[in-house]
């Protein structure tokens, strides 16, 4: 087992999550989280549905497991997706390491 | 690999796609007070108004509004004042509406931005330029306007710790009698700042007291006044200005009896004033059309109270005669709120931002001299032939 797909990710404190109208909006809080300090950022449906796992108890393997038994998409599609969008939500400091 | 998270501003994108909350965006006036006592203000009190402070809503009644704000989808918040900086307890809220996932927009004259203050805004940063307004380039000039002894260096060191701590803001003026020979001078120093943007923020037009508090302040607001020959060639100076004129004139709808014919029952960005009554709009404050959030809830202004304003029609048959037939609406500052601020009467006629209109028509060739827009029946026909001929 890839030992990157045994750590345990949660939402950063430095990043307000919120659900407004079907849209996830995700606000920094803290300064430095994006490229600049004047945007907000959304999630696309793919990123939806792994975010919504990422629960600081789940390690991305269950995260994968749990997206492969809901979705009809090869595993391996699935785990890429899974770390790409932890790599990319780590980058701007709004997942942290869970634990 | 696909792209998870996108990059959104609040300016201009079209966010929510037809779904829009039922709140986007929040105005709120913490005080009426100011460190500054500028003669052209619409708003200001003294610092020391110990009557209206104790009148101002209390920490937790601003957090229960912000909260309630947040819930209702609303992503964007406007603190202003007075100078919102006089609250002590600015931190405290400005934190709380952060934390709910809001962006500032926080409007200040600097002056009270302490290190604590600046420290703050740099660690928890507000996701939209701070707007300091300057009011001069020399102590002189600025406290002339301001009527604060010492105002203007300690704007000059709460502007050079943001600098410092490199907390984006941007700077605005106002221009009147007394900073007009500087207006030059702040065009060019402002270029010079971090982030500097073309600069928008020059307000021309004053607005009388939006509470009609003091007939010797509106009186001397009214001399503070650009005459509106002078206006309208200011106006028209700007890029592309006089394009847009036309344009607006070349769509106009035809007459209408509407009294607020700009859609302020929808309530695009509600004003919460500093003791709790919602407005429907920054300007908009004739006390029949505000709603008491300290009895009552965002949601029930929204959802009753606003959206009966779409059908209320102007009455005054004067307006109907004039404003209702002018093809130069959409041109002239006038609105509801401003006639009640100048009249009293929201269907009243603001002499002077028709004046200032009048004297743009003529400068385009809308209107010939001693002609008046409301006896026009070709106006929109006379600003498509203008547009067409590249004037």
């Amino acid at each position: 087992m890839n030992a990157e797909l045994e750590k345990v990710f949660a939402l950063s404190e430095d990043v307000v999550a919120r659900e407004i109208e079907g849209e996830l909006i995700l606000v920094p809080l803290a300064a430095g989280m994006g490229d600049a300090d004047d945007e907000l950022y959304t999630l696309n449906e793919t990123g939806r549905a792994i975010w919504a796992l990422l629960d600081g108890k789940r390690s991305l393997a269950e995260v994968v497991g749990a997206l492969a038994a809901e979705y009809d998409a090869p595993a391996g599609e699935i785990k890429a997706d899974v770390q790409g969008l932890v790599a990319e939500l780590s980058r701007r400091k709004m997942l942290v390491e869970a634990g | 690999m696909e792209d998870f998270i996108s990059r959104r501003s609040l300016a201009g994108a079209a966010l929510w796609q037809g779904r829009a909350p039922r709140l986007r965006s929040l105005s709120i006036e913490l005080t009426e007070r100011c460190d500054n006592a500028c003669q052209h203000c619409y708003i200001n009190l003294p610092r020391e108004d110990a009557a209206a402070q104790q009148a101002e809503l209390s920490t937790e009644e601003w957090k229960r509004i912000l909260s309630e704000a947040a819930g209702l989808g609303c992503l964007g918040l406007r603190i202003t004042g007075g100078e919102p900086l006089l609250r002590e307890d600015f931190a405290d809220l400005y934190l709380h509406a952060r934390r709910l996932g809001l962006k500032v927009s926080l409007f200040t004259n600097a002056r009270n931005l302490t290190p604590e203050i600046v420290d703050l805004l740099r660690r928890v940063p507000p996701l939209a330029k701070i707007q300091i307004t300057v009011y001069g380039m020399s102590a002189e000039t600025y406290e002339a306007v301001s009527c604060a002894p010492g105002s203007y260096e300690q704007f000059r060191q709460g502007l050079e710790r943001l600098l410092e701590a490199g907390v984006p803001f941007l700077v605005k003026s106002v221009e009147l009698p007394h900073n007009r020979h500087e207006m030059e001078a702040f065009h060019a120093w402002a270029a010079t700042l971090p982030g500097a943007e073309p600069l928008t923020g020059i307000t021309y037009q004053l607005d009388q007291r939006a509470h009609r508090d003091s007939p010797a302040r509106m009186a001397l607001i009214e001399r503070l006044r650009m005459p509106p020959e002078e206006l309208a060639a200011k106006l028209l100076a700007e890029p592309v200005a006089g394009r847009d004129m036309l344009e607006l004139a070349s769509r106009w709808g035809g007459s209408s009896a509407a009294l607020l014919p700009c859609g302020a029952g929808g309530c695009a960005e509600p004003q919460v004033d500093a003791y709790g009554w919602l407005h429907a709009c920054t300007l908009l404050r004739a006390p029949e059309l505000a709603y008491n959030l300290r009895a009552g809830t965002l949601a029930d202004a929204l959802q009753r109270h606003f959206p009966r304003f779409g059908a209320m029609k102007n009455e005054n048959p004067l307006h109907q005669a004039r404003c209702g037939r002018c093809f130069l609406r959409d041109l002239c500052e006038s609105c509801a709120a401003k006639a009640w601020m100048e009249t009293g009467q929201l269907d009243g006629i603001v002499e002077y931002h028709c004046q200032v209109t009048h004297a743009i028509a003529r400068r385009l060739g809308l209107l010939a001299e001693e002609e008046y827009s409301w006896e026009v029946t070709d106006g929109v026909e006379r600003a498509a032939q203008l547009l067409q001929e590249g004037r």
